[in-house]
């Protein structure tokens, strides 16, 4: 059953442009039936795991080293959770949305290759496979990108794409000399290659340095991080939203962090490495944030502080690192996707999503204003919201690990991201300053239900998270605390 | 090794156009040359002097030593047409600015902050 999350968006994807040319309406009645059945299966694939923890499905039949492998374990399931609750949700809110674009018909064709790049990644078992996917996405995500054609989104997204590509170079790169090296792509034949081999030589950690700089690019960690604050503000909200809570995430961070920990396995140096990465990340990410008066720019700032926490969790790799990580990963993917929901429906009730000209919102917009306030709290790690929990535990993480700077930032990026939370409050939903513009309404009713749902799950996410850390995260962790082993039990072979 | 250090050198050709040039399209074509580089070094990782096509005819006896490596070649024809794909909404992208500012120019084009 694995290969239906390739194969359900893939055949949206085929089938919208068919049948939208006639009757418009179709497209985002055939995009929201597959990613409602995405849904379906991403939470069903929970409960597919068994006693081993994973499902392998050999492409054609070939088998492993020389077919290619789809693989479901504990950290895939909780991927497609993020990818699929927050494309489903997307998805519904873009309805409304997408309706003063003209041909939006590509648009749901574009979002269906968006799933289908972002699924494929997550349950690649092939070092090669997975780099095809992850290109999938990310030809996808330049062209919504630049879905308006209006000066500044052309502008965003041919950086964007530039970027990209020369990141995707340097993937491509390290994919052949690892290729060369161990003479199979597959990821689990790799992990054995490679640890029989034992330490030492300097191909792999040289393509350990192309792979950090090309997904490290995708996943936008400061260095980085240039074409992000750029190209996630000019896509069209629900894009925004699919690009800050999910695809920087699974093209970046899980793609690193699967091969990093499963088939280089980790050492000193690469500890070292997503270490300071995450630290600087979430310093200048949240500092360069408080400066901003454009609502999503603001947020796409906060992005890149925000994976900087995902990163240094996961890069102290203590158990309880990794668990915080992978737990404030999936809380992002919520809250930071509602948050650009809010300033997608602000920016379509008032025209401007510029802070300091709007005011006053929230007693016209109380479903926006209520949801943002939620999303805002959480990210800002108010108990018992759900951010709380994840940032918690990454700070009692790295005290644990003796690692006192990391901790301090990120009690520290903690502060600060409240204090410009509280100014987007404040000045876009709460300050009234003059009269309110009387054709300020709320959003239509599908956004409402999305902002809703997402606001909901973020309280729920933070009220039950102990059976959630334990029936998803705990899963996912496992699998990356068993390093390179974690492939070893996939009885390649044919044994 | 001397092709390898070729590859090299056409890599940093690349590098050179796409940072140094303003112009657009020769951004493009420095990304291009730059793709290139990345497909010839993976072609050659698999090429052996003097070797065969790996194909087995009626009665051959198959001596893996003297076949070349198929599988980098087949990734190469993937990684080119995924690089057409991108190269083509690039050149689409630098249309569309063209219509919007008039020029191909980057210096010209900054209506954001970065």
């Amino acid at each position: 059953m694995i290969p239906v999350f390739v194969i359900i968006p893939l055949a949206c994807a085929f089938v919208i442009p068919l049948v939208a040319k006639k009757y418009e309406v179709l497209a985002p009645a055939v995009a929201g039936v597959g990613s409602f059945l995405l849904l379906v299966f991403s939470i069903w694939s929970i409960f597919l795991l068994g006693g081993d923890g994973h499902v392998v499905y050999e492409v054609g039949n070939w088998q492993p080293p020389v077919g290619i492998p789809m693989v479901v374990d504990g950290l895939s399931v909780l991927m497609l959770l993020v990818v699929n609750v927050t494309g489903f949700l997307s998805l519904v809110y873009s309805v409304p949305y997408m309706k003063k674009f003209t041909s939006a018909r590509y648009y749901y064709t574009l979002f269906a290759l968006l799933l289908a790049g972002l699924n494929g990644v997550v349950i690649s078992g092939d070092l090669f496979n997975l780099f095809i996917f992850v290109e999938i996405t990310a030809i996808a995500s330049y062209a919504l990108v630049a879905f308006g054609t209006e000066r500044q989104e052309l502008e965003a997204a041919f950086r964007y794409a530039v970027l990209g590509t020369l990141a995707s170079a340097a993937i491509l790169l390290g994919i052949g000399l690892a290729y060369s090296h161990t003479s199979t792509l597959n990821l689990a034949d790799m992990a054995e290659v490679l640890s029989a081999e034992g330490a030492g030589g300097v191909v792999i950690p040289f393509v350990t340095v192309l792979f950090v700089a090309g997904f490290g690019l995708k996943a936008a960690l400061v260095p980085f991080h240039s074409w992000l604050p750029d190209a996630h503000p000019a896509a069209p909200a629900p894009i925004s939203a699919m690009l800050s809570g999910v695809v920087i995430k699974t093209i970046g961070v899980y793609a690193l962090v699967r091969v990093l920990f499963n088939v280089f396995g980790m050492t000193q140096a690469t500890t070292d490495v997503l270490i300071w990465l995450g630290i600087i990340s979430m310093a200048v990410g949240v500092l360069l944030a408080i400066g901003q008066w454009d609502f999503k720019r603001l947020l796409a700032y906060h992005s890149i502080s925000q994976i900087g926490y995902v990163v240094f969790g996961i890069g102290l790799g203590t158990p309880l690192g990794i668990a915080g990580g992978l737990f404030h990963l999936f809380n992002h993917s919520l809250f930071k996707s509602l948050l650009f929901l809010n300033a997608g429906s602000v920016e379509q009730a008032a025209g401007t999503r510029k802070l300091d000209e709007l005011g006053g919102l929230s007693e016209k917009m109380p479903v926006t204003s209520w949801t943002s306030l939620v999303a805002s709290l959480s990210i800002a790690g108010v108990p018992p919201l759900c951010g709380f929990w994840s940032k918690l535990i990454i700070i009692i993480a790295a005290f644990q690990a003796g690692h006192v700077i990391g901790a301090v930032v990120c009690i520290g990026t903690g502060i600060i991201t409240l204090a410009s939370f509280l100014k987007v409050q404040r000045y876009a939903f709460f300050m009234r300053k003059g009269e309110v513009k009387d054709f300020i309404k709320e959003a239509p009713l599908l956004m409402q239900i999305s902002m809703v749902a997402l606001a909901v799950l973020c309280v729920l996410v933070g009220i039950l998270f102990v059976p959630f850390l334990s029936e998803v995260i705990q899963p996912a962790t496992d699998v990356l605390l068993r390093g390179t082993g974690a492939f070893a039990d996939f009885n390649l072979l044919g044994v | 090794m001397s092709l390898y250090f070729m590859a090299l050198v056409l890599f940093c050709i690349g590098v050179y156009g796409l940072v140094v040039k303003k112009n657009l399209i020769k951004k493009i074509i420095g990304l291009v040359i730059i793709e290139n580089a990345v497909n010839l070094f993976l072609i050659l990782t698999g090429f052996r002097t003097g070797g065969e096509a790996p194909i087995l005819e009626r009665g051959m006896e198959a001596v893996p030593e003297h076949f070349v490596d198929p599988l980098p070649q087949a990734m190469i024809l993937t990684s080119i047409v995924i690089g057409l794909g991108v190269i083509a909404l690039l050149v689409a992208i630098s249309v569309r600015i063209y219509e919007k500012y008039g020029t191909f120019d980057v210096t010209k084009i900054t209506e954001l902050k970065g």
